[in-house]
This record gives C-alpha cells, sequence and structure tokens, in this order.
C-alpha cells in the first residue's frame, strides 16, 4: 500500500496575541483529496490557515503538522512553500509598484528553476487569457484598485504560475459575481487535478468558507465544521451542508454528538 | 559679467548657504576650462568613461537624442545637437554669440545665494546654454553629462536654460565621477526660463563616488501657461548633497511638479528640498518624494509651497521608509497661505515596511529579504508623469536602474 496521506495536523493549538484560539486540531488529508472547511465567523478558519503558513503572530503551542512526511511545524513561511503548500488569500494586500507580471514571473520561475526574466513565458501568458486578464491588467500593481473578483481570479492566476501540491483556499467565492464564481471554480478544479481519476489526482486542497456556495462547482470528499478553535464535526460534505442550512451551525454540531 | 555682479559675489564669497554642511571649498582644486580635449562625439570617449555615462541615463551612442553635452571637471569636452528645434552650446559661446544672453544670468538664482554661487560667478566659466526656439516641440531630450575625472576637483557648472514661447524641451541629465575618483566637489548653478505656453522636463540622476560634496542651485521662472517638470534620482551613496531649488510659478495658469526618489546609503547626508513661489493667478505645484533610508545614512527632504494669490493650488508628498536603526528621514513639510481662496496640501508618512506585504510574498515563496527588496524597489519605482511616450520608457529604465542597487 502506498503512502497517500500529504498532510497531518495532530492535537494542534494556536494562540494569537497570548490567546489560544484553535484546540486540538485533528486534521488528515490524503493526496489527490479535497476537504472543505466550514464554520462560522470567528471559529478560527483564519487562524487555521495563518498558522499553517507559519505567520509569527499564529503561534502553535501544542501539537505539530506534517506536511509530505516533514515536520513543517516551525519551518518558516519561505520553506513550506517551496516544499509545496499553496494558498489563495481572501483579502492579500495590495503592493504599490510591485506588478502583477513581476509577481508571476517569479512564482513561474520558482517552480522550475528557470532564471527569472523581464518577460513572462508563453504558458503564464495562456494562462491569464483564460481568467481574462489583458496584458495591460498584467502591469497592474497587485492587488491595487483590484475589483474583489479581480482580487481572486488573481490569487488564482498566481497559483497556476506555482503548481503547489496541496493548496489552501481562505473564502475564493467571497466577493465574486456568479459568472466568475463558475470560471474561478473552473481553475481550481484543474489546481485539485478533479480533471483526473480520483485515483490519480496528486493534488489536494482545503477550501475554507463560510456559505458553502463554492461547492456547487467544486467537488470534496470530507467537510469539517469548525466551532470555538475545534473541529466539532466531519463527515459527506452535501450531509453537512445541508444540516447546516436547516439548523445552522450550532444545530449541525449537536446533530454530530461530538459534543 | 557686471561690475554690480561681481561685486555681489565677492562679498558672498564666506557666505554660508542656509541649510547642509558647510564645505571647505579650499580643500577642493579647480581645473582650467581648457584641460580635457574637445570631441565630436560621446562615441569617442573611453570605454570606461562611456559605462559611468551609462549609469546615469547618458547614452554614449546619442542615439534618440536630440544632442549632447558633456563637461569634463572644468572643460567643455562634446557639445553636439542635432535638432533644428534647439540651440546647445557652452555658456562662455553663448554670452559670446548672443548679446542678451548676459540678461538671464543671476535672475533666476542670485548670485549672492551663498559661497556655492559665488565660486560659480568668480571661477573659471563651464556650464551649458539650451534654448528651445519659439513654436517647437522636439521630442528626443538634450542628454548632458557634468563629470569629475579627478580625485579633489571642485567642478562649477552655470547652466542657462530658456524655453521659447509655445516650445517644449526635454533635458536628461546624468552627473557621474571616473571610478578611481573619490572626493570632490560640484556646485551646478542652473537657471531655467519658461516664456508663455513653454514645457520643459528635467530628469536628472546623480552617481557620485562616496566622498562628493553636492551643491545644486536651481531656479525656476514660470511664465504664463507654462509647465516645468523636475525628476531627481539618487540612490548612490555620496558624501554630502543639499539643494533647494525653487520655481517662481509668476505666470498665469503656470505648473511646477517636482518628483524625487532618494535611496541614502553609507553615511550619505541628502538633503533635498523644493520650493514654489505661486504668484501667477490660477498657479499649481505639486511635490512628491520617496525616500528610503539604509545603513547610516540621513535624508532630509523638504517641501515649502508659498500660496501668494488667490486660485493657487499646491500639493507635497512625502513617503518615507526607514530601513535601518541608524538611519534617518526628518520631513520637513512646509505651507505657506497668504492669499484667499487658496489650497495647499501636505501628506507626509515615514515608518517601516508592511509585514503583511512581506508575508504576502513570502507565501508565494519569496525569502523574507527577496521580499523586503522587491517591496522597496516597488516604493521607489513611481510613475513619471508628463513625459513623452519614449522618453517616459527611457525615463522607467534609467529609475529601474537607479534603484538596482537599494
Amino acid at each position: 500500500m502506498v503512502v497517500r496521506l500529504l498532510l497531518e495536523i495532530t492535537d494542534l493549538a494556536v494562540e494569537v496575541n497570548g490567546k489560544e484560539i484553535l484546540k486540538d486540531i485533528d486534521l488528515y488529508i490524503d493526496k489527490g483529496e479535497t476537504h472543505v472547511l466550514l464554520g462560522p465567523n470567528g471559529s478560527g478558519k483564519s487562524t487555521l490557515f495563518m498558522a499553517m503558513l507559519g505567520f509569527p503572530k499564529y503561534r502553535v503551542i501544542r501539537g505539530e503538522i506534517i506536511f509530505k512526511e516533514e515536520d513543517i511545524t516551525n519551518m518558516t513561511t519561505t520553506e513550506r512553500v517551496e516544499l509545496g503548500l499553496g494558498v489563495s488569500f481572501q483579502n492579500p494586500p495590495a503592493i504599490r509598484g510591485v506588478k502583477l507580471k513581476d509577481l508571476l514571473n517569479i512564482e513561474s520561475s520558482k517552480k522550475g528553476s528557470k532564471p527569472a526574466s523581464e518577460e513572462l513565458d508563453p504558458e503564464t501568458i495562456a494562462l491569464a487569457e483564460k481568467l481574462n486578464f489583458s496584458d495591460q491588467f498584467l502591469e497592474r500593481d497587485v492587488n491595487l484598485g483590484f475589483s474583489g473578483g479581480e482580487v481572486k481570479r488573481s490569487e488564482i492566476l498566481q497559483l497556476l504560475a506555482q503548481e503547489p501540491d496541496f493548496i489552501m483556499f481562505d473564502e475564493p467565492d467571497s466577493g465574486v459575481d456568479i459568472e466568475n464564481v463558475e470560471l474561478l471554480a473552473e481553475e481550481i478544479n484543474v489546481l485539485l487535478d478533479k480533471d483526473k481519476k480520483p485515483g490519480l489526482r496528486e493534488k489536494s486542497g482545503l477550501l475554507i468558507t463560510h456559505l458553502g456556495y463554492i461547492l456547487n462547482f467544486v467537488g470534496a470528499n470530507t467537510a469539517h465544521v469548525l466551532m470555538d478553535g475545534r473541529i466539532a464535526c466531519s463527515g459527506d460534505p452535501n450531509e453537512i451542508l445541508e444540516d447546516i442550512r436547516k439548523e445552522g451551525f450550532k444545530g449541525c454540531v449537536e446533530c454530530c454528538g461530538i459534543h | 559679467m557686471l561690475r554690480n555682479t561681481l561685486e555681489r559675489a565677492e562679498k558672498a564669497k564666506k557666505k554660508k548657504a542656509a541649510l547642509g554642511e558647510d564645505v571647505d571649498i579650499e580643500k577642493f582644486e579647480g581645473e582650467e576650462a581648457g584641460e580635457h580635449e574637445e570631441i565630436e562625439s560621446l562615441k569617442e570617449l573611453p570605454d570606461k568613461y562611456q559605462k559611468s555615462l551609462l549609469k546615469v541615463g547618458v547614452d554614449p551612442s546619442e542615439a534618440g537624442r536630440a544632442g549632447s553635452f558633456l563637461q569634463v571637471d572644468q572643460s567643455k569636452v562634446c557639445s553636439n545637437c542635432q535638432s533644428e528645434a534647439i540651440e546647445l552650446m557652452g555658456l562662455p559661446q553663448a554670452l559670446e554669440k548672443y548679446d542678451w544672453v548676459k540678461d538671464y544670468m543671476w535672475n533666476a538664482v542670485p548670485v549672492d545665494t551663498d559661497k556655492y554661487t559665488a565660486k560659480t560667478a568668480l571661477g573659471e566659466p563651464g556650464g551649458y546654454f539650451i534654448r528651445s526656439l519659439p513654436g517647437t516641440k522636439e521630442v528626443f531630450p538634450i542628454q548632458a553629462c557634468m563629470f569629475i575625472s579627478d580625485e579633489k576637483v571642485a567642478q562649477t557648472a552655470h547652466n542657462i536654460i530658456i524655453a521659447e514661447e509655445n516650445s517644449e524641451l526635454h533635458i536628461i541629465t546624468g552627473c557621474s565621477t571616473g571610478s578611481d575618483v573619490q572626493s570632490a566637489m560640484h556646485v551646478g548653478v542652473s537657471e531655467f526660463y519658461l516664456k508663455k505656453g513653454a514645457k520643459i522636463t528635467f530628469t536628472m540622476v546623480h552617481n557620485w563616488a562616496e566622498q562628493v560634496e553636492v551643491r545644486p542651485r536651481t531656479g525656476v521662472i514660470l511664465d504664463d501657461d507654462t509647465t516645468y517638470i523636475s525628476n531627481y534620482i539618487l540612490t548612490s551613496p555620496v558624501n554630502t548633497i543639499q539643494t533647494y531649488p525653487t520655481a517662481y510659478c509668476q505666470g498665469e495658469n503656470s505648473k511646477v511638479v517636482f518628483q524625487s526618489i532618494l535611496g541614502g546609503q553609507k553615511d550619505s547626508v541628502l538633503d533635498a528640498g523644493s520650493r514654489a513661489i505661486l504668484t501667477g493667478k490660477n498657479s499649481s505645484a505639486e511635490m512628491i518624494t520617496r525616500a528610503v533610508s539604509k545603513d547610516e545614512s540621513q535624508i532630509y527632504t523638504r517641501g515649502h509651497l508659498a500660496g501668494k494669490s488667490p486660485d493657487v493650488r499646491g500639493h507635497l508628498e512625502c513617503m518615507g521608509l526607514v530601513l535601518s536603526d541608524d538611519s534617518l528621514i526628518y520631513s520637513v513639510p512646509e505651507l505657506e497661505g497668504s492669499s484667499t481662496d487658496l489650497e495647499l496640501s501636505h501628506e507626509a508618512a515615514v515608518g517601516k515596511i508592511a509585514e503583511e506585504e512581506v508575508l504576502y510574498l513570502m507565501s508565494r515563496g519569496l525569502t523574507e529579504d527577496e521580499a523586503a527588496s522587491m517591496i522597496v524597489k516597488g516604493f521607489l519605482s513611481m510613475d513619471i508623469a508628463g513625459l513623452p511616450p519614449e522618453l517616459a520608457a527611457e525615463t522607467k529604465r534609467m529609475i529601474d536602474l537607479s534603484i538596482q542597487g537599494m
């Protein structure tokens, strides 16, 4: 039996500014799987996202994160990304003077150990076209004055240039109109190998969402509900979503009977 | 020169400048005006000089340039102009050729401003004369270079730039030192005169050696419906620079824009300001500075907007990043309103690189250092407005080249 386990989060506790936000998180994701993390605002979803990235403010006080059989708990953000972690931010910062094109160039060069050049390679240009970005748009300062949909498409485009093995999407559909959600979902499916048969998928993902609308377009294997910093419930995404719609997050968790 | 002017200069010989460290002029030696041989074109320069010129945006191939001027130490080494719209020559030649040029001397910059202007007036002649003829619009820039080739040289230049009525003139200047020069002094007096409807853009890149003292003295006089745009770029180490160009917006609807990119390295002291005296009805001024301090550098960025008649507008913006504990950015914005119905404003922020931005780039695989460097370069690479497309692209290249070392 081949090892398919890609990410193991065991007994993870994270504090922010001295306050324990995440408690006893256990989360296992196999190669080729997509999980979804649901939960109300303030339940700790973003904290898990930032802690996975190793941002300094998010201090791991217990537990460990194993990714591709390596303990990444104390690695820098850069090292984690080099190992194959990718992220799409909900509200990324605008950086004056740094063009989207420059970023894409660096991202695609890091992937293939190609030297970074002034001009984009044809592959990346084709990806940009697929996401409805013009040449002129790529010349803009990253995220500066982008619309909600443009921010999300730019995040996905950068991930396509990076080709990570495991991707966390933080609210990939918030602030995006319906037309663009479908376009985004299509590319998220490409990023997660959804065009391949389940057994042949190599890429994995974690979709973080509080509405679950994106699940109409991107299939997930398992859903987890985060409540008060704990994973309160895990199971079939459709059933859990149905429960949440009917009973709210609280009701859903009670159904799970874990608490 | 008029005897009165010389007398005033004589009296100001020991007058310290209002700002900046006082430089002991006696420590440096003046060169003779005829010391270096003249050449027809910059292409004839030795390779090592050509490289220094390229670094400050002066292209020795002279491609895409309306003309070229080079002063080495105190000698006019090259002056050629292909454009029929522009006259370019050394200032001494212009004074010989035209009786009226003397009337432009020391009007925009008073001769007794300080000992540096006095020295320029009393010492060996130098500098250039550029004049765009009435109604002409040359899209290619004139390139001018002030170059110091020898140790301990005191270089002075007096430049007179005139844009005649309804003409448009673009100038790129680069100032540099030979690779074996460590210590020297440069004083450049530049006087700009814009006649009705004229426009001048003046883009200057400085790349001096680490022990050079630089004291530019600039004055700009603007008539009705004129536009003057100055871009100043300095990112390499230098000993001290003190400059405070002043624009006199006397004409109706005259407009001045000062944009500066300052990068402090090593123990450089940069004291760079800009001043606009808005007396013309509906005249306006805009000043934008981006400053980054590293190592033990000190950057003083000053701005002074003086609104003296109704309906004038001015805005001053200074953004600074302090990258080391031993460096300093000191921003001094001054607004002076002495009339009704005017609008003057300023906006300044001095701080550190936003951590959020660094983390974002690290999440894309950049190391912390790569991320910080990318943010700093982005911060400094401001878009320069008001240039024709070819020149805008060229200026962008000049800026990119200058900020590579930051």
